[in-house]
This record gives C-alpha cells, structure tokens and sequence, in this order.
C-alpha cells in the first residue's frame, strides 16, 4: 500500500502563496467473488487509487480529480484544480476546513484477518453461500446471485490549514439473491451478512434469510387500495432512515432544500422518534473516525423524543449557520466535500417485531421497496415506493401481498410513527434499521 | 478537425497488447480481452446564486478479462506500464488455471475501424467562462420566471471516455466517446410548501449542443414545473388508465420489459419474458426497439465495451417478441453473435448485458384525442427514474409532471410519486399509441452497481391500467 499521507504532504509542497490547498487521496484493495450454479462464475481481485485536489483562493474554489498517483499525474491535477478556481464566484465563507480540537474516537476498524484471508476460501464461501441458498428449501428453482465481496480501504486528508488525518477500514459481506417458484409463479428473496472480518460472516443466516423472504411471497396477490398501518422491515426502515437523514443536512437547510429549515427546538415527531448520526459506533458498517475534511467525526443526536434537535454540518455549512461542523463531510475523491449521515440509526424500542405484529389489527409488514429515487421527493416530502410484504390482519401474519405501493409525506410519516422495535441490525449502507410502525399510510392497490 | 481517424490515437501499441493477451493466456484460458479506458471530464456547479466550483477529472487504467468455460477471472490496474499490465494479466488469468497451460500466440489481425459519433465542437476547446456564463444565464432566467422561485441549480459537464479494445480473437478496435450535458433545478415555496421541476437536454456531442438549444428554455420549463407543482393535489390512489407523454415516457418501456429483454437475466430464469421468443408479449400495436447506433443520443457508441459495433436491435415486433439483448458471454453461450449490448461503467468493471437508446415506435393517433377518448385518469408529462424486479415483472416509475384526466381533459397537477405496475400485462393493456414521437432526456441506468448512460423514447400513449401510488383516498 502506498504511504498516502506522504504522498499528500508532496503535493502540498507545491502549494503556492496566498492559496490554501486541500488533498483527499483513497486507496482501495476489493475482492469480488461471483458463484452461479455450483461454480466461479466472476473473481475479481483489484487495486485502485485516487485524488482529489481542492484549492481555495480569495474565496473561491476549484477541484480536480485524478485516478493515479503517478507524480507527473498529481502535479496535473492540482494545476487544473488552480485553474479552476478563477471561474468561482468569490464566497465569503469559502474557505478550507481549520484543525478543530476534537479528537478522533480510537477505533480499530481494519481486521488483519482479512488482510491475510487466502482468495481460495473466499471462493469457498462464495461457492458454499450458493449451495446453501439453492437447497435451504425444495421450493427455491434458482439463486440468480451469490456473492462474497471484501475491501480494504484507507483515506488521507491532509491541508494546508495543518489537518492530517487518515483512516482505514475494512468490511466483508455475502449477499444472495434467489427465486422460489410455485407453478408459473415466481418471487424473489435476498439474504445478507456482513462483518469486518470473514470469520464473522455467517453463511447459514445469509443463505436462509434469502429462501424465507422469496418463499413467504409466494402466491402473493395485489391488495386493495385502503389507508392502513404499516410495520416496516428493518431494510425497509433503514432506507427511511437514510432518506429522513438527508433532510436534516446542513447543506439543504442554508440552500432553502429542508424540510425542517427554521424547525430547530420544535416538535417534528412522535415520542418515540429519536435519531442519532454516530459513525463512532464501531458496530457500523460505514464507521470511521475521520470526515471528509479530516475532521473527527462524533455523535450527534438530531432528533430527540420527537423534538428536532439539529443539523447536520461541514465545515462550510457549519460555519456559514453561525455553527460549526459536526464532522459530517462526505466524499469521494472525485468530488468536494458534501454533507451528510454517516451512520444513522434509530433509538430502539422495547419490543420484537413478533411483538408489534401482534397489535395491528388490519396492517401489511413491507418486505422491501422500491423506486424510493423516483417516488421520494425530500424537497417537498412527497413520499410515495412500490413495495411488497405481508398482511396484517388481527394480530397475525396473512397473506402476502405484491404489486402495490405505499404512500403518505415525509412530515406526516414522523407524526405518525407509532413505535419503534428493539431488533437493531446493522446494515451494509450508512443507516442502521430496525422494526418501525407508521400509521395511516394509503396503499394503492387493485 | 478532429478524431478524423480515432483508430490511429491508440492507447496502447498492438505489440503491447499483444504481449499481455499472451500472458493472461498463460493459465489455460480460452478468451482474454483487454479494454483500455481514458476518460477526462469537466463539470461546473451553479447553486445558491454562485458559481459554486469547476470540477477536472482524469481517469486512464485497463481491465483485463481471462475466460475458461463459465469462469472469468477479472483484474484491473491504472499502471500501463508493461510490468503493470502484465501484473494484472497474471492476477486475472489465477482464476482460470487449468493443469496444461500453455503458451498461445495473439495476432491482432482484426482490426476493426468503426467511426467514432460526428463531433463538430470539442468541448475542451471552448473556455471554461462560456460554460460558466450558460450556468448564469439558466439561473437568472429561472429566477425571473416566477417570484415563487426560491432557489435554482444548474449544472454543466462534458465527459470524453476514448476506449481500446482487444481480445484473444485477435480484435482490435476502439472509440472517441464525447458527451455534453446541461441540467437546471428549480425550488418554488408556496403556502402548500416546496416544490421542484427539473430539465436537462444532453447528447453524445461537443458544444454544438447548445446551437439548437437555449439554456433559458431548458430553465424555464423547470421553473414552470416546479411553481405549477405548487397548485398539485395529492394524487390519486389505485388503478386507472394512465397517459404517457412523449420523450422521457421511454423509461415506463426500460422498466417495464428492458430489462427483462436481457440475456443474463433472462439465462438464469430471472426474467418474466424467459422462454418466450416468438410469442406475443405486448399490444399489437407495440414496436420496441434498442438502438446503439441512434447518432448523438445519449446511449449511442460507435463500439460497445467489448468492441462489437453498437447495433439497432428490435426487441417487440408488432407485439411479438423478436429477440433479447446480448453480450458477448451471454450469445456465445447460445452460439450466436453479441448485438452489441456489452457495456461497463469503467476500465474497473466487468461488462454485462445494458440498454443503449431503448424506444417505442410511434404509429397514428392524435395525442389530443388520447386523452379525449380517456373518461378519468392520469397524464403524465413527465417521468423521474424507477426501478423492476424483472422476475416478478413488477416494475416502478416516478411521475415528476402529472396531472387528472377529469372528463377526457387534462385538469390539476398532482403531487408526485411512483406508478407500479407489472411489465407483461402493462405491455398488453397499451391500447393506442400516437404519432408524436420524441427522445426524452439524458439518463443513467443502474445494474449491479454499475451505471451507463442511457437514452429513452416514446409518443403519446395509454395504458388501459396502471396503479398510481398516491394518498388521496
């Protein structure tokens, strides 16, 4: 691996006078491992790297970008990102991210394990998630993907303002993808697990998981249009989560995109709504102990008991709100620091998902959604997914259900969010889930 | 001027390749392929009333693919240096290794020249404050459209992807892919809230986009989307007749049997329209048809990424399925030839089966007498993403202009939100199709983590029922 904050510092180097110079360099070691029909079908083993070079002047801006860390490459870059900058208009606020005093939480999220894992038994874990997937039930004809997939990735900010910082992490995860079959019918199911290192991976719950959720659709029908309570599945409610996050970034507020703009202080929700971003949480996929400014990241708590308690912010957002960051840049190399959740989750509640199925008395629990990108407008807060599950009816379980969508606003969703379950499950995505209960949302159906 | 003969700019030299074809073959595999990808793009964001930041990026690597029977052993590297190349040569061929090896000679005595997409303008050649001044134009236009306009974004990029292409077959081809987009959105406040309206045009050409189009309409138009928005009432819930409005309509067919129409879908029985070529699967009156080689639009190239020439492939003939889409893996698995359809989002990613530019044929009705002839529904002006499950057949997409069909005319604007509906039966309750046929605007779909840049089109049309995903009940 190279040194990248080396590398950085060389860059730096060349900074000129009366500039301020920003690098991000990513470097990325991935393993990807395909199975089909009992064999390899794809392995990929690779390397890549980047950088992003900001340069701030007077007050404006310019960015470049680079896939190489070739010298000749670096010393391109941030001559285009020079050039850049005279095309900005000047921003009194726009300046790069200063040291903050805040230090990084001490997490080790990088596995030696992993770093030493043979590619041979990836391959076997991969091979063995297929095989287990196609026979965890007689009523599964196919498993259209298996897959194992690892990496390795380190990050280095480095400014001219004096931060440094670096991270690293690495994450594995198996995913399968199967189809159940009954007559002419066919449903999908998938089935997932992830750790930070491969001796955490649990192939039998991937694989069953998986085989539950396509079998139980089977002979799914399309509902009724009616107004019901949903319970929605903890990948369901991560999705959300990381929706309802978004509305709470800094960037949207100062831009007039929020929701919640001018909110701060006040009720948003129900009692039972408490949000949190803490991607110091070493239980999170995406932990990490830097932002994308070289900022520690931190806890923060946005929404309590229903009250909204803040933003989220860069350096930039937090600076121009009158604020501060709260160590929530968000980037890749290729691009100027964002803003954004890191790693969201919801205060548990008390009770089991079996629990609060038992309540309802004409619901539907939602399995998955889709179309969140076209149906969900956080601007206005329309919200509006196709989705597929279970119904509800006194308490139990019924018939599954296909072919529908659920539909109600953003704002009216926290209002009528009426209990949160305590089977928290950490996610491969930057939002944790768990059971959720809304109220009154229309189901368009047949 | 420019790109006259792409084919001599090569990336890499054919004796280069060569040499690290024959090292990936070392192991006993049977294909090898190498693509070579430069990629230089540039960007300028216009947001909160300033010109926010200019944006440079430069991407060059290879991808190396070794091939054994199903098996693919895959490795990519940004060093195209000999030893760089040849280490990934050896990473991507471990996979594959089958005891008798052996030493294969490569001869690239194919050598394909295919002409790269006329383009008259290079959009490197144009100063950076001739786009930065499109981007003031939008946003002051926008701004002055409507006092309701609180907010607006506009955005411009360019892209340049030159690709190289060789394989084991002894192929070698290539391609000069340039691209130029211009996108404006709005946000309009009134006392119902927040709305926005979006619009973008982009084509696979240089700045002679913008001689046939003024970014002040492009702005416009998003403007009057989002402030006519603020007037919407939530839409309706449940299933009625739904009219398609020309253009950006294509995408009800990407989501709806697109990708149902791919071969490795359709190979691993993950596909509704499976096991049924030759068969009726739609209206009589449906033509639908994937076309790489519609010159400028947005999914057009003159070689896809396995270097097999982009191609018009009609997918739906008057209702009856002709055929899917292929890529390499995929036909040879059939013993057929590819149609084209190989594509990857980078030198960094294995190619699978993608659309191109995917549309709809137009026949004969008048669009105002569709929706004269449609009692009570919904019309839908324009489309956002969606998204299928292709072995349900059960697909979404977003509706970002729409309004009621009360009484066969167009009445209140509704609040957005997804239609679902499932592909073979939506295909088949498509009742009329209209005359105005039109591309729609520049997308990207996603498949397993990749994107490509597509295109879509369609005319006027109606589906006899569809479920519209909103909450007035």
């Amino acid at each position: 691996m190279p040194e990248l904050l080396d590398i950085a510092d060389r860059v730096l180097s060349w900074g000129e006078d009366g500039e301020e110079v920003e690098v991000v360099i990513a470097y990325e070691r991935e393993t990807e491992v395909r199975a089909y029909a009992g064999e390899l079908e794809a392995l990929t083993v690779a390397e890549s790297q980047g950088i992003g070079i900001r340069v701030v002047r007077d007050f404006r801006q310019g960015f470049a970008h680079a896939g190489s860390l070739d010298e000749p490459v670096l010393f391109e870059t941030l001559r285009e990102a020079r050039d850049n900058v005279a095309f900005a208009t000047p921003d009194e606020w726009c300046f790069l991210a200063d040291p903050d005093g805040v230090e990084p939480a001490r997490l080790e999220l990088c596995s030696e394990n992993l770093i030493s894992y043979p590619t041979k038994s990836k391959v076997s874990a991969a091979l063995e998630l297929e095989r287990l997937a196609s026979t965890a039930d007689s009523r599964i004809v196919g498993v259209e993907s298996a897959e194992y997939v690892d990496s390795l990735a380190e990050t280095a900010v480095v400014t001219s303002t004096g931060i440094r910082s670096s991270t690293r992490q690495s994450n594995c995860y198996l995913a399968a993808h199967v189809l159940a079959g009954a007559g002419e019918e066919t449903q999908t199911g998938f089935g997932y697990s992830v750790a930070r290192s491969p001796d955490g991976l649990d192939v039998d719950r991937a694989a069953t998981d998986a085989a539950e959720r396509a079998t139980r659709l089977l002979g799914a029908v399309k509902p009724g249009s009616s107004r019901l309570t949903v319970v929605l599945d903890p990948w369901v409610s991560a999705q959300f989560l990381g929706i309802v996050g978004s509305t709470l970034n800094g960037e949207s507020v100062l831009k007039g995109r929020s929701l919640f703009a001018d909110r701060v202080g006040e009720i948003v929700g129900t009692p039972c709504l408490t949000i949190m971003d803490d991607p110091t949480n070493p239980a999170a996929f995406t932990a990490t102990t830097s932002d994308g400014e070289g900022l520690a990241t931190r806890q923060n708590i946005l929404l309590e008991e229903g009250r909204l308690l803040g933003f989220l912010h860069n350096s930039y957002t937090g600076r121009r709100s009158g604020q501060s960051s709260t160590g929530s840049a968000v980037r890749g190399y290729m691009s100027t620091p964002g803003v954004g959740a890191q790693a969201l989750s919801f205060l548990p509640g008390l009770r089991s998902q079996a629990e609060l199925i038992a309540e309802i008395d004409d619901g539907v629990l939602i399995q998955g959604v889709s179309g969140l990108h076209s149906g969900v407008n956080p601007v206005s807060g329309d919200f509006s997914t196709g989705a597929e599950g279970i119904r509800i009816r006194k308490g139990s379980l019924a018939e599954p259900v296909r072919e529908f969508t659920i539909a109600s606003t953003i704002q009216k969703m926290l209002f009528d969010l009426l209990e949160v379950g305590n089977d928290l499950e950490w996610l491969p995505m930057n939002a944790s889930g768990l059971s959720l209960v809304v109220g009154d949302v229309t189901i368009s159906g047949a | 001027m420019m790109r006259e003969d792409s084919y001599s700019e090569q990336l890499l030299e054919p004796e280069v390749i060569s040499g690290v074809l024959e090292v990936a073959l070392k192991t006993g595999g049977e294909f090898a392929e190498i693509f070579v990808e430069d990629r230089r793009s540039m960007s300028a964001l216009f947001d909160d009333g300033r010109v926010e930041e200019l944006i440079g990026g430069r991407s060059l690597g290879a991808g190396i693919r070794v091939v054994r029977g199903d098996t693919s052993g895959f490795a990519h590297t940004a060093d195209l240096s000999s030893s760089g190349l040849n280490l990934a040569a050896e990473s991507a061929s471990a996979v594959v290794r089958d005891g008798a090896g052996g030493n294969r000679a490569v001869d690239l005595d194919r050598r394909q020249f295919v002409r790269p997409g006329a383009v008259s303008v290079l959009p490197s050649d144009i100063p950076k404050s001739t786009k930065v001044a499109l981007l003031e134009e939008a946003d002051q236009v926008a701004r002055t459209e409507h006092r309701a306009i609180h907010q607006v974004t506009a955005r411009y990029a360019d892209s340049r992807r030159r690709i190289q292409v060789a394989n084991s077959d002894g192929l070698l081809t290539g391609d000069d892919q340039i691209r130029t987009l211009f996108m404006v959105s709005c946000v309009a406040e009134g006392d119902s809230g927040m709305q926005t309206g979006r619009e973008s045009i982009g084509h696979t050409v240089g700045f002679e986009l913008f001689d046939g189009v003024e970014v002040g309409d492009l702005a416009r138009r998003a403007a009057r989307r989002a402030v006519a928005k603020l007037d919407a009432v939530p839409a309706p819930s449940g299933e009625m007749p739904v009219v398609v409005g020309p253009g950006g309509g294509g995408v009800l067919f990407h989501e709806a049997c697109g990708h149902g129409l791919e071969a490795d879908l359709v190979a691993k029985s993950a596909s509704r329209f499976a096991g049924r070529q030759g068969e009726v699967v739609a209206a009589p009156i449906v033509t639908l048809i994937d076309d790489g080689t519609m010159a400028g639009e947005w999914g057009f190239y003159a070689v896809d990424d396995e270097g097999h020439p982009g191609s018009r492939n009609v997918l739906i003939e008057d209702g009856v399925l002709t055929d899917y889409m292929w890529d390499r893996l995929r036909a040879k698995k059939e013993g057929r030839e590819s149609s084209g359809n190989g594509r990857r989002q980078s030198y960094q990613h294995l190619p699978m089966v993608r659309m191109t530019n995917t549309y709809l044929e137009g026949r004969e009705a008048d669009p105002d007498e569709i929706i004269a002839d449609t009692a009570h529904g919904v019309y839908v002006a324009q489309l956002g993403g969606g998204q299928v499950n292709t072995a349900t057949g059960d697909f979404v997409f977003g509706m970002t202009e729409a309004y009621l069909i009360e009484n066969g005319r167009v009445t209140v604007p509704i609040r957005e939100g997804n239609l679902i509906g499932n592909g073979p039966q939506a295909l088949l309750d498509i009742d009329v199709i209209a005359s105005d046929f039109m591309m729609g605007s520049p997308g990207t779909c996603g498949k397993d983590g990749q994107g490509v840049p597509v295109g879509d089109g369609t005319p006027t049309l109606r589906v006899k029922s569809l479920t519209i995903g909103g909450t007035a009940t």
